[in-house]
């Protein structure tokens, strides 16, 4: 378990303000303590600092997992984020999308959402700019990229897909073995 | 019913045919009984008593037409007969064998109470013919019967092993059980409540869910599944997070609540040992075998996500599960980790709090693991017990006894076997400074305090056992224990073993120091404590037996030297170990040990004598 690199803070910085903004410092000062962010088996994990105290103590080979996994880095270096890190995401969120119900399992099975199922949706979103799906009772339930903006949205037919899918809690299930 | 067993037989149609009732099938069997082909070849008088219900209503019925042919009274007598109890058939079949034949009254009336166990011949003969269920199934209630009400009911001659031995086979073949097992539970349970707890392994428990706090609250949750079609109710008044499903329109395991982690899927058994350990705010817990994290998450919503959970276990595929289970909850104190459980003092240790849910033989979840029934013998239970005898002294050695909020284990098993829960629970008592403490759970049953030739601390009364068939969960052990002090204790009560009293006091000391230095090196090796005393046992009976021959001093004198060397060696390893854990009363036997050394050269031979004497 080691501290970020300076790259690798810059890239993991930049995917997550994509979401939150500059809502990021929230992430690290907290009022009940300091939290980081540290990085083992090229997965990123957010903790407080007592917890990281602890586990300091385990061995490298032996530690699967501390606090909560928030995405890996990939063989380029490039920041994938994960499903687990969708609780931090969420309350911080800049744009939000709301799903209508009877689209919201195709939303969980890993498929795009379309302007058919689209309930709600904040306004000036730009395009590829990354939203927080929420089910229609304020449940979070996945993020993804937003391919049209919101003027687009209210123009363009029923089939077309207005959030690309990224992330959704069908992982949970779907792909459990992924999340280590 | 009523379906023609016999095609050339022609019921005469017409006006009020179906006015009247259909016979039923005992009516064309009756046709068909013959009297001298029971099941089984016994005497005319006992092979009433294997009949199946419709061949007696056939018989009856047979005798009742040949006296009083067709009439409705009769008929409708039937059926009322048909509808009674086994045991009223019995005795309206008994009537009207009494006008038939010409025994006394006394003898049949000894025949409706009797259950005759068939003779050895006959059981043997049984291996060979295809007995059907039925009637192993009326056999065993027969039996279970007889046995509840032994004197009243035995047969003259016959022991009561031998109906016991008739029952054991017959569970076997019935529930599908080998030996090993259904004779352990007879030893645990009751004739009756065994029967209990073989029905009820036959079916599932119920499907129980638990509500997670740090997302949701029971009431909001429940509302919710309604909403989806879900026929739930809360579990019971012990719990405020539990609630029980009926049945379910959706998958339980794949709804959006689900999945957004609102609830976690888990047995009601397993509630039971994070109620009794109770976490608070802010300590550090240890769950050392974790998969699949549901007690992990139920620490850590009781936590409130304070504090630390360390979540151990050591298969590294089902720490997998743990960790899906903790993101899907939102727990974020906690450190996933794959240790083997034995080691873990050493990795860390000072915790307050610590759970151990040691793997076990499943024996208390047969309706989930039907393999358990024919696949665990003795091996496996032993092998079972020493490895959690092993798990349970580290566990002990994890926790700080010093804690200001805690010092807390709870050992818990899904497993009703003695030798896995009470006699290693006992043992832990033996070798730790811990003490067991009320668990809190004011429900189940209370442990063993003795069991066949063991006899358990008198605490153990504080342990709970759990059962299938009366609190409808899975079977289960929850044991909660309180470290007392941090310090190792040394063997040094007088009544610990039999065997040891048997020893002169030199000896006495020696195998108590041999003792702790191995145990401080590994936790719970019965064995290898064994092993030191045997050699010294052989020593000592050479000793006695050259005091008492007279023989030359020379030999004793090497006796005695090797002795002494063994024991300089032992004050030397033990020497080592002293550093590193506080033991006050060493320097004392030291000092001990050195003096008697000393005064060895003197004046051994009346030390000696002194010494074996006792």
């Amino acid at each position: 378990m080691r501290p970020l690199t300076d790259e690798e803070t810059k890239t993991m910085f930049e995917k997550l303000s994509k979401y939150i903004g500059e809502n990021i410092k929230l992430l690290i000062d907290r009022p009940d303590g300091t939290y980081c962010f540290r990085l083992h088996n090229d997965r990123v994990y957010y903790m407080s600092e007592k917890i990281l105290k602890l586990a300091t103590n385990i061995s490298r080979d032996k530690l699967v997992s501390v606090g909560t996994c928030f995405g890996k880095f990939t063989k380029t270096q490039k920041f994938r984020l994960h499903i687990t890190a969708l609780d931090f995401l969420a309350p911080y969120a800049k744009f939000k999308v709301w799903v209508k119900p009877g689209s919201e399992q195709s939303f969980l099975y890993g498929n795009h959402v379309m302007k058919s199922g689209l309930g709600r949706i904040t306004e000036n979103t730009a395009q590829y700019q990354g939203v927080v799906v929420y089910s229609m009772a304020d449940v979070p339930l996945g993020f993804g990229v937003a391919a049209k903006t919101t003027q687009e949205c209210r123009k363009v037919d029923p089939m077309s897909i207005v959030v690309f899918h990224q992330a959704d809690i069908g992982e949970y299930i779907r792909s459990e073995d992924t999340l280590t | 019913m009523g379906r023609k067993l016999d095609p050339t037989v022609k019921v005469k149609r017409g006006p009020g045919r179906k006015a009247r009732k259909q016979k039923g099938a005992e009516t064309e069997l009756s046709k068909f009984l013959v009297d001298d082909d029971g099941p089984k070849k016994l005497s005319s008088r006992s092979r009433k008593r294997y009949l199946l219900p419709i061949e007696r209503a056939a018989r009856k019925q047979k005798k009742q037409t040949s006296k009083k042919p067709g009439s409705d009274d009769d008929e409708d007598e039937d059926e009322e007969e048909e509808d009674d109890d086994d045991e009223e058939d019995e005795k309206d079949d008994l009537k009207e064998d009494e006008e038939e034949e010409e025994d006394t009254v006394q003898a049949n009336f000894d025949e409706t109470e009797t259950f005759k166990l068939p003779a050895a011949a006959d059981r043997a003969k049984e291996g060979l013919l295809q007995m059907d269920l039925q009637t192993i199934h009326q056999r065993i209630r027969d039996n279970v019967d007889v046995l509840s009400h032994f004197s009243e009911k035995r047969e003259e001659g016959k022991e009561r092993s031998e109906y016991l031995s008739l029952l054991r086979s017959d569970l076997c073949t019935y529930y599908s059980y080998n030996e090993f097992l259904i004779s352990k539970l007879m030893d645990i349970f009751p004739v009756s409540e065994l029967i209990d707890f073989l029905e009820a392994n036959e079916i599932q428990r119920p499907v129980t869910i638990r509500t997670n706090t740090l997302k949701t609250r029971r009431r909001d949750l429940a509302q919710a599944l309604i909403n989806r079609g879900v026929n739930l109710d809360p579990l019971g008044k012990w719990s405020k997070v539990g609630l029980v499903i009926y049945d379910s329109s959706v998958p339980i395991g794949a709804t959006p609540e689900y999945l957004s982690g609102q609830y976690m899927l888990q047995g009601a058994s397993s509630f039971l040992p994070v109620m009794a350990l109770s976490p608070q705010e802010g300590e550090s817990v240890l769950d050392m075998s974790a998969a699949p994290g549901g007690k992990t998450t139920y620490m850590a919503q009781l936590m409130r996500n304070t504090g630390m959970i360390v979540a151990n276990d050591a298969n590294a595929d089902r720490l997998k599960s743990v960790v899906g289970n903790i993101h899907r909850l939102g727990v974020t104190n906690a450190v996933i980790c794959n240790y083997d459980g034995r080691q873990f003092p050493k990795v860390m240790g000072g915790f307050d709090r610590v759970l151990l849910d040691a793997p076990c033989s499943g024996t208390g979840v047969i309706s989930k693991d039907p393999g358990v029934k024919t696949g665990k013998d003795e091996a496996d239970v032993l092998r079972s017990a020493h490895l959690q005898k092993e798990l349970i002294l580290s566990a002990i050695d994890s926790v700080n006894a010093d804690s200001p909020t805690g010092g807390y284990l709870v050992y818990c098993t899904c497993s009703i076997m003695v030798e896995e829960n009470e006699w290693v629970v006992d043992y832990a008592l033996k070798k730790r400074n811990v003490k067991l403490v009320p668990t809190g759970l004011d429900f189940g049953k209370e442990g063993f305090i003795r069991f066949k030739e063991r006899r358990f601390h008198p605490s153990l009364k504080l342990s709970r056992r759990f059962y299938p068939h009366s609190q409808n969960m899975d079977g289960f052990f929850v044991a909660k224990l309180k470290k007392l002090s941090n310090t190792i204790p040394t063997q040094q009560k007088p009544a610990s073993t039999p065997e040891k009293s048997n020893m002169g006091k030199k000896q006495k000391l020696k195998p108590e120091k041999s003792e702790t230095p191995i145990i401080t090196k590994k936790a719970g090796v019965k064995s290898e404590n064994k092993k030191s005393d045997g050699p010294k046992k052989a020593k000592i009976a050479k000793l006695d037996g050259e005091t008492s021959k007279k023989s030359a001093k020379p030999n004793k004198k090497q006796k005695v030297k090797e002795l002494n060397g063994d024991s300089t060696k032992e004050v030397v390893i033990e020497k080592k170990k002293g550093s590193q854990f506080e033991k006050n009363n060493k320097t004392k036997n030291k000092n001990l040990l050195k003096k008697n050394k000393n005064r060895m050269g003197k004046n051994k031979f009346k030390k000696l004598k002194n010494m074996v004497g006792q």
